[in-house]
């Protein structure tokens, strides 16, 4: 005889889980991280493989032995948590800051908050911005893009394109024959943050994003949209406002932060219309960092800035079901 | 005596002004840079609480109960004034660190916190001994985030060198750094109480 079993929806399981959509991501990022293997050399494997170890045992310490849970490290979050940090990191950084870099990401900006799904703030974030406070000098010296020929203890380094693009915007038009051509700041043969460099790279992984349906096109657009209009109101001399636009969009961490940094699931706003305010937040303070700050990129602030915002935007709610229409 | 026992250890730990009752944030985040000025800015306190927590207990009868936040802050900004100058003329070094969170102890919630509190309806002894307690746990906590502070951020503790400067992360001298420590030990601290 068959039971009729009468339950609430949802009826059905579309397969989706925590540890696909991790997957998913870090599938996304393989490409900019081959580039970045391709212009880094040995740097950019050691300073992932320590990030991303050093997250995963601090996750699995601090679950089991403070807060006595069973250890989530099988979501791979933690995995993504210590890729994305290692691709805001100069390659050459010593072990220890980037082992500290993942402390800090993932007990002061995760488990501390009780983990997975209660983090106001991106964990990845927290660490950089952490690591950039504590360890200026570390933190901003690029090594240049080198490949395997560049050793990883003293690799060769120099200014990258946002630290030129500073000053060309404080006044000293005489470095824009210094910044790397437009196509090549889109290929990213440059110096810069391990993941960062690569834009063309990154746009591929973030469209893929997009195409899965892990994110939703509503933030990176309306951060990128919102840098390229302001980009292209504040020229500065010396340039055409395209040629700006350009190298605003594709140097610095323009484009993780837009498709994968601001786009964490935990901390981005939850409907359509508090995703595009998120997203024009973040790429106004993004451009009054660059333009006015004192710091050449702002992404992570920008990000760490409008995730703060988060619970708020999250007042926007979606429209309910079977409401009377009033006549 | 046992009352007044009570009294005095109240401050340090039960009520401890940091920890427990999360009053005078202000110079807690401000003045922690290391250990040093931390115990600096905690015994400048604990002079103007223990003094003003004897006169205002004296007092108590004659103010009138209309004005007696006025008449409190004229007691307390005397004996910060005092602490000011004997600063500044006996420990100059320590006086330009701190520069202007001394003055501002007038407006310390703790010291007023005490005086509305405690001394305006207790004895003077016992509001001495409150004032010995609140300015000892305000001492000792500040100390205690200074040292951590200063330990983290430089590699040293009470100026003595524990590792290579060149180790210590920067943002713990600094504000985050401030914030980062008291959540923690706050933390800390409140899950220890609640095991008793």
């Amino acid at each position: 005889m068959k039971k009729l079993i009468v339950s609430p929806a949802p009826h059905t399981h579309s397969g989706d889980s925590v540890r696909r959509n991790m997957l998913l991501v870090i599938a996304a990022l393989m490409p900019a991280y081959a580039v970045s293997i391709f212009a880094f050399g040995w740097g950019a494997i050691i300073t992932t493989l320590i990030s991303i170890v050093a997250c995963v045992g601090f996750e699995w310490l601090i679950a089991k032995f403070i807060l006595k849970q069973q250890p989530t490290i099988g979501d791979c979050s933690a995995v993504l948590t210590g890729l994305l940090l290692a691709f805001n990191l100069p390659s050459n950084l010593p072990w220890w800051i980037i082992v500290i870099g993942a402390l800090v990401a993932i007990g002061v900006g995760k488990m501390t908050f009780g983990g997975l799904g209660q983090n106001p703030f991106n964990p990845a974030l927290v660490g950089r911005v952490f690591l950039l406070i504590s360890f200026p000098v570390q933190m901003t010296t690029w090594p240049l893009a080198q490949g395997f020929a560049g050793s990883y203890v003293d690799a060769q380094t120099g200014a990258t394109p946002l630290s030129l693009m500073k000053q060309i915007v404080k006044g000293n038009s005489a470095l824009i024959d210094q910044l790397p051509a437009l196509k090549d700041s889109f290929l990213g043969l440059m110096g810069g943050s391990l993941g960062e460099i690569c834009a063309l790279a990154l746009i591929v992984g973030g469209i893929f994003l997009i195409a899965t349906k892990v994110i939703t096109w509503h933030i990176p657009v309306s951060i990128l949209a919102t840098v390229a209009l302001f980009a292209w109101i504040a020229t500065p001399e010396g340039m055409c406002g395209h040629e700006y636009m350009g190298y605003t969009l594709f140097t610095g961490g323009m484009m993780l932060g837009a498709f994968f940094m601001a786009t964490d699931y935990v901390t981005s706003p939850m409907t359509g219309w508090g995703k595009v305010i998120f997203g024009i937040g973040i790429g106004l303070i993004v451009m009054v960092i660059r333009t006015w700050g004192a710091y050449p990129e702002g992404m992570s602030f920008a990000i760490l800035i409008m995730n703060a915002c988060v619970p708020l935007l999250n007042k926007i709610r979606p429209h309910r079901f079977g409401e009377v229409i009033k006549k | 005596m046992n009352n007044s026992l009570k009294t005095l250890t109240n401050g340090i730990l039960k009520e401890n002004p940091t920890f427990g009752l999360v009053l005078g944030m202000c110079p807690t985040l401000a003045t922690t840079t290391s250990a040093v000025n931390g115990m600096s800015m905690g015994l400048a306190t604990m002079f103007v609480l223990i003094c003003s927590n004897v006169v205002i207990s004296l007092l108590k009868n004659v103010i009138p109960d209309k004005v007696r936040i006025p008449a409190f802050i004229v007691v307390i900004a005397t004996f910060v004034t005092m602490v000011q100058l004997l600063m500044q003329a006996y420990v100059p070094a320590v006086y330009a660190t701190l520069g202007l969170f001394i003055p501002l102890i007038v407006v310390n919630c703790i010291v007023l916190g005490r005086a509305e509190a405690f001394a305006a309806k207790n004895s003077v002894g016992l509001s001495a001994l409150d004032g010995i307690g609140m300015g000892l746990g305000f001492t000792l906590s500040l100390t205690i985030i200074g040292a951590i502070r200063e330990l983290l951020g430089t590699g040293c503790i009470f100026s003595m060198n524990i590792f290579p400067e060149q180790y210590g992360a920067l943002i713990f001298v600094l504000a985050p750094g401030a914030f980062i420590c008291l959540g923690y030990l706050m933390a800390g601290i409140q899950k220890l109480m609640k095991k008793d």
